[in-house]
């Protein structure tokens, strides 16, 4: 599958990192992933398929099942683990922008 | 959406450097990082002291449900007003080592100023910690989210 995204948007959203933990466990079917949460099973497909294009989750076919997995090589590339941290001084600097406005106003 | 905070941090370096563009004026940027009750709002921390002049410290002091989570102090070696701070930060009572910061501000215009900082760790592994982080906390959370689900099942 063609990678148009990239890996950190995989790793920006809460539901996709406790997707990816509970992959790296162990192969699961939609179904069984779509269990573990309270989202709908659409919401948690479109989680999957995201994590998919970004190349962390590949599918096989076993059987009549399909089982996601996680695709070790590529989870290796988040080892900067980057997104989470720029993201932790986003929200610290969007907090100053609105607190120096408010200031401004007074 | 174009990110306005911008990281680099260089595989195998030791430092890295933030980014980031204001909608403010360069003066009200700067005035958020010297006063003591603007870094309380801004960063959600209690400030215990913060000396804004050349040899002045700081202490931060962040408490939860009466408890104290966290704590970080550090030293001031230069602070030339509407234009830069340097200073040591250090996390107390974390296995993280003492580090550098450059902070730079810049005016862009009228209305919107910039904001450089460019931080120095002791070692090239001190720096990949502190950038992991915040991924374990989220990890983490993910995690104690997903336990409370499973508790909730049981």
């Amino acid at each position: 599958m063609e990678t148009r995204r990239d890996i950190f948007q995989a790793i920006a959203d809460p539901t996709r990192r406790a997707i990816i933990s509970l992959l790296v466990l162990q192969a699961m079917t939609p179904n069984a992933v779509a269990e573990q949460f309270h989202s709908t099973r659409q919401t948690v497909s479109k989680h999957i398929q995201v994590l998919q294009e970004c190349g962390l989750v590949t599918s096989e076919q076993k059987g009549r099942e399909i089982f996601y997995q996680i695709h070790p090589k590529k989870l290796k590339e988040v080892d900067k683990w980057l997104e989470p941290f720029r993201k932790m001084w986003e929200d610290r600097f969007d907090k100053l922008e609105t607190t120096m406005k408010k200031y401004k106003s007074k | 959406m174009e990110q306005k905070t911008k990281i680099n941090a260089e595989e195998g370096k030791q430092d890295l450097v933030i980014t980031r563009e204001f909608d403010l004026p360069l003066e009200l940027l700067f005035k958020a990082y010297a006063e003591s009750e603007l870094v309380e709002q801004w960063m959600g921390t209690k400030v215990l002291k913060l000396e804004s002049k050349k040899h002045g410290s700081y202490q931060f002091e962040t408490s939860h449900e009466g408890n104290v989570v966290f704590r970080a102090n550090g030293t001031i070696h230069e602070f030339i007003p509407n234009k830069k701070i340097t200073r040591t930060f250090e996390m107390e009572n974390a296995p993280f080592p003492v580090q550098l910061e450059f902070l730079e501000f810049e005016t862009i215009t009228d209305d919107k100023s910039k904001l450089n900082i460019h931080i120095v760790y002791r070692t090239v592994a001190d720096r990949d910690e502190v950038l992991k982080l915040p991924f374990a906390f989220g990890i983490n959370m993910a995690h104690n989210q997903l336990q409370e689900i499973l508790n909730k099942l049981k």
